[in-house]
C-alpha cells in the first residue's frame, strides 16, 4: 500500500542504476540518515553514545570492511582485528608525533597502513581458498597480536603497552581524547560510516565490483572474461583492510579512547565482526549495519531491560505458537530466533544475575546457526523480504 | 546471407586462428596428440568427436586454460606456446562451458555487464565517486549490454540472480557474457547440451545470428549431429586425442573414418 514502485518510470539507464531505484526507499534511508544527524543527538545521553551508538557506528564501519572482503569478493577473512590493530596503532603513532594534525586526516592516513599489512597478508590469497584462507588470516592476525605487545615503541615505550588517544581541539570542539563529548565522537563516526557506505556501495555497483563478485562465485569463469583473480582479490584485500583501518583508528579514538593490543584480538574483534557480517547479511553493505545493530544491541537490550525482555519472551511465545500453525512463511522462524534464547535466558535470571554473559554467548552461536540454516543471506534479506510482503500487502499475491 | 553465399564468401577469408602440431598429456594420458587445424575470420567452426575425443582440452588449450607440451597456436598472426585465460581474453577470445559457469549471485544484468570488463578503463577513485566519465562509461556499457540482451531476447530476466533461472535461460546468459566481450573468436563449448528441440531450435539461431550480424567467428563442440551439419562451415573431428577428419559437413559424414570412430568397427 504505501511500498509500491508502480508508476515510477526509469526514463534513462542513469535512472535505472541509481542506488535506490525505488522512491519510497531513497526517502526512507535519507530520512533514518536525517534522524541520526539531527534527532538523535537531541534525545540521546552520554550512556547510550558510550554503550551503543558509537559503538555500533564503529563496528558497522569495521563490519563493511569486511563485508567488502568476505560478502562481495568470497575471501574469509579471521585476521580482520588485526587489521584493526594496524589502523589504531598508526593513528596512535602519527598522532602523537605530528599533534598538529587534524585528527580526522590521521584516520584517513593511518587506513593505508592497514591497506598495506592487508595486501601483504592477501598475497596468499591467490593460492589458497576458503577455510584454509582463514587459517593463514589467522596468522596474520596472531603476528600483529605478538608485534604491537612485544615492540615497545608502537605504544611509545608505555610499560603496560596502553595506548591513550591524545586530546585534539578543532575550531574550538574537542574532536578526540577523554574529553571530547559524545554527540561529538557519534557525529565523527557516523560521518565516517555514511561516507565510506556510499563508497563501498558505489564500487559495488561499478565494474570493480563486479570483479569481486565474479571471482566469489566462480573465478575460473572471471579469469576467462579478463578479470586478473590476483588483482581483484588484493585490492578487496586493500579497501577491506583501509575500512578496518580507519574503523580500527575510530575505535581507538572514538569509542575506547585508551586500550591495550587485547581490545583487538580474536574473541574481542575478528569474530565478532565476522558474525556481524554474517547475521547482517553478506554482500551488502546495509546488512553490515544491520549486523553490528544486532550484536551489539542484543546484549544491552538484555542487560537493561529485563522486564521487557520477560514481557517480549512471553509475547513472542505467544506469537511463535500461533505463527508455527498457521505456517506462515519463513516469518515462521523469527519468533523462535527470538523466543528461544530469551526464554532460556530469563529462565537463568532466576538463579545468577551474572550469567547474562553467557547466556548473550549462547543467543550469539544459536542465532548465527538459525541464520545460517533459515537466510543464508542475512538480515538484510529478511528486510528485503519484508519490503516484498509490504509491496503485496494486503493482496498475498 | 544464405549459407552457400556465406560459405564461398569464407573460402578465401583469412586464417584467424591455427593450431598447428599440438600435443598435450596429463601424465601418461595423451588428451591430444599432434592436432593441426585452423579457423578462418567469420566461420562457424565445428569440433566433434566421442566422449574423451579431446575435445574440451582442444578448447582449453585455446584460450589458455591448458598448456600444451609441444605445438604452437597462431591467433591474429601472433604465435605462442602457452598463456593465461585473461590473456586471451584481451586478445579477443571469449569461451562458454560445458556446464554452465555463470556467477550464480549476480544478476543476468550484472553478469553480462561483467563480459564489460575488460573494456571499462575507469579506476576505484572514479568508481568510489561514481560521479562523471566513470558513470558515463557504465551507462555507455549498460547500453551495450541491453543490446545483448535485447538480441538474446531475455529482458525479463534481467534483475533475477541467474543461479535461480532454468538452465536453458542460464546458457543463454551465459552466451550474452561472451558477447558482452565483443570477441573475435568465440568458442562455445556444447551450447545445446540438455535442451530441448525448441531451446535447441532458439540456440542454433542465436549462434547463427551472432556469426552474421556480430560477424563473429565461432568455434563449437555439440553432439547433436543435425546441429553441427545445418550450422557448420567446416568441421574438425577428433578420436582418441587424434584428427581424424577435417571438412565440410558433406565430406566429414562420409568419412569412413569418422563412421568407424562412431559406430565402433568389428574386430
Amino acid at each position: 500500500m504505501f511500498y509500491r514502485e508502480a508508476g515510477q518510470f526509469k526514463a534513462s539507464y542513469g535512472t535505472d542504476q541509481a542506488i535506490f531505484p525505488i522512491a519510497q526507499d531513497k526517502w526512507f534511508v535519507l530520512a533514518v540518515v536525517a534522524a541520526a544527524y539531527l534527532v538523535v543527538p537531541l534525545v540521546a545521553n552520554s550512556y547510550w553514545y558510550e554503550v551503543i551508538l558509537t559503538p555500533v557506528v564503529v563496528m558497522s564501519l569495521s563490519a563493511l570492511g569486511l563485508n567488502v572482503l568476505t560478502g562481495y569478493c568470497g575471501q574469509i577473512s579471521l585476521g580482520h582485528g588485526g587489521f584493526m590493530a594496524v589502523g589504531a596503532f598508526a593513528a596512535f603513532k602519527i598522532a602523537t608525533a605530528f599533534p598538529e594534525l587534524n585528527v580526522i586526516i590521521v584516520f584517513l592516513i593511518s587506513g593505508l597502513f592497514a591497506a598495506f599489512a592487508g595486501v601483504i597478508f592477501g598475497i596468499p590469497s591467490l593460492r589458497i581458498k576458503g577455510f584454509y584462507l582463514a587459517v593463514a588470516t589467522l596468522a596474520s592476525q596472531f603476528f600483529f597480536e605478538w608485534w604491537f605487545q612485544q615492540v615497545g615503541w608502537f605504544s611509545n615505550y608505555a610499560p603496560s603497552g596502553t595506548i591513550t588517544a591524545p586530546s585534539q581541539e578543532f575550531m574550538g570542539v574537542v574532536i578526540s581524547g577523554p574529553s571530547a563529548t559524545g554527540v561529538v565522537k557519534y557525529l565523527i563516526g557516523l560521518t565516517f560510516l555514511v561516507f565510506f557506505c556510499i563508497v563501498v556501495k558505489n564500487l559495488v555497483r561499478s565494474h570493480i565490483g563486479r570483479s569481486w563478485m565474479a571471482i566469489r562465485d566462480m573465478d575460473i569463469a572471471a579469469e576467462i572474461i579478463g578479470i586478473k583473480p590476483l588483482q581483484t582479490k588484493l585490492l578487496a584485500f586493500a579497501i577491506s583492510s583501509y575500512i578496518a583501518g580507519v574503523s580500527g583508528a575510530l575505535f581507538l579514538f572514538l569509542m575506547r579512547i585508551s586500550l591495550e593490543m587485547e581490545a583487538f584480538d580474536i574473541i574481542a574483534i575478528s569474530f565478532p565482526v565476522l558474525f556481524m557480517v554474517i547475521v547482517g547479511g553478506l554482500g551488502s553493505v546495509m546488512g553490515s549495519i544491520f549486523g553490528a545493530v544486532f550484536i551489539i544491541g542484543t546484549p544491552v537490550f538484555i542487560k537493561n531491560f529485563p522486564e521487557l525482555t520477560t514481557a517480549s519472551v512471553i509475547l513472542v511465545l505467544a506469537g511463535l505458537s500461533v505463527a508455527w500453525l498457521t505456517k506462515y512463511g519463513v516469518w515462521r522462524w523469527v519468533p523462535l530466533v527470538i523466543g528461544v534464547p530469551l526464554a532460556v535466558f530469563v529462565f537463568f535470571q532466576k538463579f545468577a544475575s551474572n550469567t547474562a554473559e553467557h547466556i548473550v554467548l549462547m543467543f550469539f552461536g544459536l542465532s548465527i546457526v538459525l541464520v545460517l540454516i533459515f537466510e543464508p543471506n542475512g538480515l538484510a534479506r529478511l528486510w528485503q523480504i519484508a519490503k516484498e510482503k509490504f509491496r503485496l500487502w494486503p493482496y498475498p499475491y | 546471407m544464405n549459407a552457400t553465399a556465406r560459405k564461398k564468401a569464407n573460402e578465401n577469408a583469412e586464417t584467424m586462428l591455427s593450431v598447428e602440431h599440438v600435443s598435450l598429456s596429463f601424465g601418461g594420458v595423451k588428451a591430444i596428440r599432434n592436432v593441426s587445424f585452423d579457423i578462418r575470420k567469420g566461420e562457424i567452426r565445428a569440433i566433434i568427436g566421442p566422449n574423451g575425443a579431446g575435445k574440451t582440452s582442444m578448447l582449453n588449450v585455446i584460450n589458455g586454460f591448458y598448456h600444451p607440451q609441444e605445438g604452437t597456436i597462431t591467433f591474429k598472426g601472433e604465435k605462442r606456446s602457452d598463456m593465461r585465460p585473461h590473456i586471451a581474453a584481451t586478445q579477443g577470445i571469449a569461451r562458454t562451458f560445458q556446464n554452465v559457469a555463470l556467477f550464480k549471485g549476480m544478476t543476468t544484468l550484472d553478469n553480462i555487464m561483467s563480459g564489460r570488463t575488460l573494456r571499462m578503463k575507469r579506476n576505484m577513485f572514479w568508481q568510489a565517486l561514481y560521479f562523471g566519465p566513470a558513470r558515463r562509461e557504465e551507462l555507455e556499457h549498460r547500453e551495450y549490454v541491453e543490446e545483448v540482451i535485447d538480441f538474446l531476447e531475455i529482458q525479463h530476466i534481467r534483475r533475477q540472480p541467474v543461479g535461480k533461472l532454468p538452465y536453458g535461460l542460464q546458457k543463454r546468459v551465459e552466451l550474452g557474457r561472451a558477447l558482452a566481450m565483443e570477441p573475435d573468436l568465440l568458442l562455445l563449448d556444447e551450447p545445446m547440451a540438455g535442451m530441448n528441440l525448441e531451446e535447441k531450435e532458439d540456440m542454433s539461431r542465436f549462434v547463427i545470428d551472432v556469426s552474421e550480424e556480430f560477424g563473429t567467428t565461432v568455434a563449437l563442440i555439440e553432439h547433436d549431429m543435425g546441429v553441427v551439419m545445418d550450422l557448420s562451415d567446416r568441421v574438425v573431428v577428433l578420436d582418441h586425442g587424434v584428427l581424424i577428419a577435417d571438412g565440410t559437413p558433406d565430406e566429414v559424414q562420409s568419412n569412413q573414418d569418422v563412421i568407424d570412430a562412431y559406430l565402433g568397427i568389428s574386430h
